[in-house]
């Protein structure tokens, strides 16, 4: 029998209350609840974290690199959007 | 770090240029030298992908081979505290190993193709592992000098221009450090010891010195892909000016354990701020790189066994996954 390969899944962790989580890699596991652990044993051997995520990585829906400027074009010409876009008179003060 | 040219052996040159333009390859060149971190799915020249899985495949595979020299002394520890230190040691190992095949697998290799490779035999890992751990000392030995070179190697690889590579680097190279010291305290523990236990602590010293040199690769005039690889950010600094750094810090840290190196040519060179030392036995590398070191064949044979035995492991996950999903979607 052709040995099955696991599923990848990709790992997130949140490493104190307060913070969001952040990706930190993947594990193979057979199903969700070996993700977890292989996860916790992988990435948080000396507490990293106090709370995982993880998700199969083929579910996950991802920006095309090749298309970075396209993508992201409409937010180019609009430096209205900064504070600092606005000239603002010296003697104005908090603003 | 545990990849040190072995792409010498000629195997597996990077890929060919194929389809890529002028353009993309300037293109790509310009990101690089403009300290930009290339990620998983930009584009990059086949030959940098390849460089790339060649490298932290091979680096993956020496973590988990890593695994045996010191796992062969985790029943004979000298105590329960030490135990537990060692068994926490190679379990970071196989951590790293797979860190590693993790961040490989994000160039568009599978682990499980990586492995299959390392079994087959036509994957390399470091020289360093073919070397048998006698005595206790030896873990000492093993975490002060050979931990201690591959977190020489390993600090600039943080900043690798691919950015999987690099993260992946950042983790190892934190609990490397962990690694190096609880090597040094054995020997240093040793050293304090009886008589005895320091000739132990001496012993381990000569034969681990050379083969920890080794390490950092063939001289730089002998390293056919450092050029390339340096353009590319991949690696920071050549194999000799590594190696020799590692020299200069350690000497001062044998001296202080009250042992001496083994190496009648060794001496300070005051204008230079350097040591010197005598010629590396290259023949002796190339031989243990070709698989005819000490160890090789045990090494590779106990591999192949342990991922057979655990073949019927991940067999019945994957079936165990598959009868619970029946059942959930029932």
């Amino acid at each position: 029998m052709k040995q099955q390969e696991w599923p990848l899944y990709e790992v997130f962790i949140r490493t104190r209350s307060g913070l969001s989580h952040r990706h930190v890699g993947s594990v193979h596991a057979a199903d969700d609840d070996m993700a977890l652990t292989n996860a916790r044993d992988t990435y948080t051997r000396r507490k990293e974290g106090v709370s995982i995520w993880v998700v199969r990585s083929d579910r996950i829906i991802a920006s095309d690199p090749a298309e970075t400027s396209a993508f992201f074009d409409p937010a180019e010409d609009k430096i209205y959007r900064h504070p600092t876009f606005y000239d603002i008179p010296d003697e104005v003060e908090n603003l | 770090m545990y990849t040190q040219g072995l792409d010498q052996s000629g195997q597996g040159d990077p890929g060919a240029p194929g389809e890529e333009s002028a353009e993309q390859l300037a293109a790509f060149q310009a990101r690089i030298d403009a300290d930009e971190k290339i990620e998983a799915k930009d584009w990059m020249p086949e030959a940098y992908r390849q460089t790339l899985i060649r490298q932290i495949s091979q680096h993956a595979h020496s973590e988990i081979i890593g695994m045996q020299p010191e796992g062969n002394w985790l029943t004979r520890a000298p105590t329960l505290k030490r135990k537990a230190i060692l068994l926490a040691k190679v379990q970071d190992e196989a951590g790293h190993g797979l860190y590693l095949y993790g961040s490989a697998e994000t160039l568009g290799v599978s682990r499980d193709q990586m492995v299959a490779d390392l079994l087959a035999g036509k994957a390399k890992y470091s020289s360093i592992f073919n070397y048998p751990s006698l005595t206790w000392a030896d873990i000492g030995a093993i975490g002060w000098l050979v931990d201690g070179a591959a977190i020489m190697n390993q600090i600039p690889l943080c900043r690798c221009s691919y950015g999987p590579y690099a993260r992946a680097m950042i983790r190892i190279c934190k609990e490397e450090s962990f690694h190096q010291r609880q090597g040094f305290d054995i020997m240093l523990t040793m050293c304090r010891g009886t008589d005895e236990q320091k000739a132990m602590a001496q012993d381990a010293l000569n034969r681990f010195w050379w083969p920890a040199l080794m390490m950092f690769g063939p001289n730089d005039a002998a390293s056919k892909h450092s050029a390339q690889s340096m353009k590319w950010k991949i690696k920071r600094f050549s194999n000799d000016e590594l190696r020799q750094k590692f020299i200069d810090v350690t000497v001062p840290q044998a001296e202080f354990l009250g042992l001496t190196i083994p190496d009648d040519m060794l001496r300070f060179d005051e204008d230079t701020g350097h040591y010197e030392h005598s010629d590396i036995d290259w023949q002796e590398f190339f031989d243990v790189i070709a698989g005819n070191g000490p160890c090789n064949r045990q090494r590779m044979a106990k591999r192949r066994k342990a991922h057979g035995d655990g073949a019927w492991v991940r067999e019945a996950a994957v079936a165990h996954a598959a009868k619970k999903a029946a059942r959930s979607a029932a």
